[in-house]
């Protein structure tokens, strides 16, 4: 007897939608809904899902998120990362909100705004970056960044000129609007920056509290030879958010990916990370925290793929977890056979604050060639009694000890972040969400 | 009043009895040394008086300025003015050793009903303190106690003492992996810290600590009781004989 085949699920998606659009454009999306449909929702038995259980989040009854509002500047939220001042592009529902951005002071040899814009009237140029290898393989391999780019329509274009290099972080902010039932976003980023260009930015996701709302976001990073990001993402969406998010960095040679995911808010988030390391010398330092309590499920998943020879990359991801918090990391670092010289080191360390919290670790090494420096390490363990008492021997008393002692765990992971300023802000974020730890965020 | 007043203490560590019926009292600007042989229950008087947990009083009394200790919880002692000079000060990677010491400070003031310290005046006081005990600045910019040697930790000690200001100081053990330069050191810091209301319980193995921190009284403790109290001609026998005898006489 034969077991009948059972198509796969795909929420989201009616059988008949067929891609947006004609031309290269069109083809890229209708790839990226066949992939999602080949692939199906991930579910427990996808071996990439196996710790993330979305199917609450596929029974959903999902809408377009409703119209943005007229917002103005006095609506941005009060925790922003960076001042006023700074250059920054705000994107509500994912979608790209002109009032409440700030272009007018982007420095020369910077362009950025909205993809929608882009499309209208220069698609071809980002054609590159959209059918570029990894891209494809996204595609194929993960289904929700397939569904993506099935919807391919808005989100973020930034473009920074070879040689330009940026002062200052730029500031992206990108807020969910909750409608009056669960609502799913499908945006895009795109940053390019061209050889020996430089540039830091410190992105925020964050939303208001209401109906859910999911954000499937897919970014995707392409850096020219010499060039170096910094990029810094904040992941706080209201206590019903979901986050999917993937990130697909392709590194030049000799260029130098600084990714930092700090992760504080939603009810689920899987934040993946991909980087390929495309040129001699390239290097990826993909690091993170986060902070989960209860009913928060925080996945950080990443993958980093050293093509070449003599490339670097480092994994740092530090997660506290508080009542019945769960975290979960999968950590896979690929040396292929040409990629002799590779440096590649990973480690993730937990600290579990209650018996309740959960972490899941996935630690994975697969290595082909044979000259290479790679390590990968894991811990999970209790808040240190003896730093504790010592503490409270002092006076402190115990909250307030605690607290420090968790923002002390953190530390190394934050010390990461190169901009003070950023750095600064994303600890206040931490100590917003230590002030909060009495409160259940988050009714399961 | 007695600055502390211990009396029939009994305390266990997981259901193993150490001490058996201590009792002690020290007034304001007393020196005492606790000494004897190792598991004797040094260690545990320190603990217990602290409040560290794992350790448990099961009969007696132990008050501080009048106050029962047993229901107060290790900030609120160290509030009241008690302070541990640990033997193995904790190292915190990630917390200041600056910011952690203003807290400290500022927890303190807080339970007095004082405002915060001002930030300048703050480091005037800080700046005189780790002079006198010739810190370096930059052992103020490490996190606690990380790489800190062995001289420094003690030292770091007695600056948080300086800074905290405490009734009590309970040194456990400071003679413990100190040369006698870097011992020497940290006791002159502890003897510019005396005065006629603060008082100091020594606990210690060797005679030697007491050479710099002079004692008024010298008591031996052996299998969780005083066995023998003294002058400081006292802890010159100890280490002539060695505790061989209190050992015995205890059993």
């Amino acid at each position: 007897m034969t077991a009948t085949p059972v198509a796969a699920a795909t929420p989201f998606l009616d059988p008949e939608t067929r891609a947006e659009g004609g031309g290269w454009l069109g083809a890229v999306r209708q790839a990226g809904l066949d992939g999602y449909r080949r692939q199906g929702f991930p579910t427990p038995r996808h071996e990439a899902w196996k710790y993330t259980n979305l199917s609450a989040v596929g029974r959903l009854a999902v809408e377009t998120p409703p119209a943005v509002p007229a917002l103005t500047a006095a609506d941005l939220p009060g925790d922003r990362l960076l001042p006023l001042d700074v250059p920054r592009l705000v994107f509500v529902n994912g979608r790209f909100s002109a009032p409440l951005s700030d272009l007018d002071r982007l420095p020369a040899g910077v362009r950025a705004g909205s993809l929608r814009a882009v499309l209208l009237t220069d698609p071809g140029h980002l054609r590159p970056v959209l059918e570029r290898p990894q891209a494809q393989e996204a595609v194929a391999t993960l289904p929700l960044a397939a569904l993506n780019t099935g919807f391919l329509s808005d989100g973020l274009v930034l473009e920074i000129d070879a040689g330009v290099s940026v002062e200052g972080p730029l500031h992206i902010i990108h807020l969910s609007v909750p409608g009056e039932s669960a609502t799913l976003a499908h945006p895009r980023g795109l940053i390019r920056l061209g050889a020996g260009a430089r540039a830091t930015l410190a992105v925020s996701y964050s939303g208001l509290p209401g109906a859910p709302s999911v954000i499937n976001a897919v970014t995707d990073v392409v850096l020219g030879e010499d060039a170096h990001l910094s990029h810094v993402r904040l992941l706080a969406e209201a206590p019903e958010g979901v986050h999917i998010g993937a990130v697909l960095a392709t590194v030049g040679a000799r260029a130098r990916y600084d990714a930092f995911t700090l992760t504080l808010g939603g009810r689920l988030v899987r934040n993946e990370i991909r980087v390929l390391l495309d040129g001699e010398g390239a290097q990826a330092h993909v690091n993170g925290a986060y902070a989960a309590r209860k009913g928060q499920h925080i996945d950080n998943t990443v993958f980093v793929d050293h093509a070449v020879p003599n490339a670097k990359s480092s994994q740092l991801f530090k997660g506290v977890l508080d009542e019945t918090g769960r975290g979960v990391f999968q950590g896979k670092i690929l040396v292929r056979r040409d990629a002799q010289g590779t440096d590649g080191q990973q480690l993730h360390q937990a600290l579990l604050l209650t018996p309740g919290a959960e972490v899941d670790i996935k630690p994975e090494l697969q290595i082909y060639a044979d000259d290479v420096a790679c390590s990968h390490g894991a811990t999970a363990g209790e808040m240190d009694a003896e730093a504790l008492f010592y503490l409270q021997s002092r006076g402190i008393d115990e909250e307030t000890a605690r607290a420090l002692l968790v923002e002390a765990f953190l530390e190394d992971a934050l010390t990461t972040v190169a901009d003070e300023a950023v750095r600064d802000a994303l600890t206040e974020r931490v100590r917003d969400w230590q002030r909060g730890r009495a409160q259940a965020t988050w009714n399961v | 009043m007695a600055l502390l007043e211990i009396i029939n203490l009994h305390a266990q560590v997981e259901d193993k009895p150490i001490l058996k019926g201590l009792s002690l009292t020290v007034n304001p600007g007393e020196v005492h040394a606790i000494m004897g042989p190792n598991g004797a229950g040094k260690s545990t008087l320190s603990n217990l008086i602290t409040g560290r947990p794992g350790y448990e009083q099961t009969e007696g009394t132990v008050r501080f300025k009048g106050q029962d200790l047993s229901a107060m919880a290790p900030e609120e002692r160290a509030r009241a003015g008690i302070f541990l000079c640990f033997q193995y000060p904790v190292e915190i990677p990630g917390v200041g050793f600056t910011t952690f010491l203003r807290t400290a400070l500022n927890a303190r003031r807080k339970a007095r009903g004082e405002s915060e310290i001002d930030a300048a005046a703050f480091l005037t006081r800080l700046k005189a303190a780790t002079k006198a005990l010739g810190i370096p600045d930059a052992m103020l910019k490490r996190p606690l106690n990380v790489g800190f040697s062995g001289g420094e930790k003690k030292r770091a000690e007695v600056l948080q003492m300086a800074m905290l200001e405490p009734d009590l100081m309970i040194l456990d053990e400071m003679d413990s992996g100190l040369d006698i330069d870097a011992l020497r050191i940290a006791a002159e810091g502890v003897n510019a810290l005396r005065s006629p209301t603060r008082s100091v319980l020594c606990i210690t193995h060797y005679q030697r600590l007491l050479d710099y921190i002079e004692p008024d009284f010298v008591h031996v403790l052996a299998d969780g009781r005083i066995v023998r109290s003294g002058g400081k001609e006292l802890a010159r026998e100890l280490e002539e004989k060695g505790y061989a005898d209190f050992v015995s006489q205890a059993a």
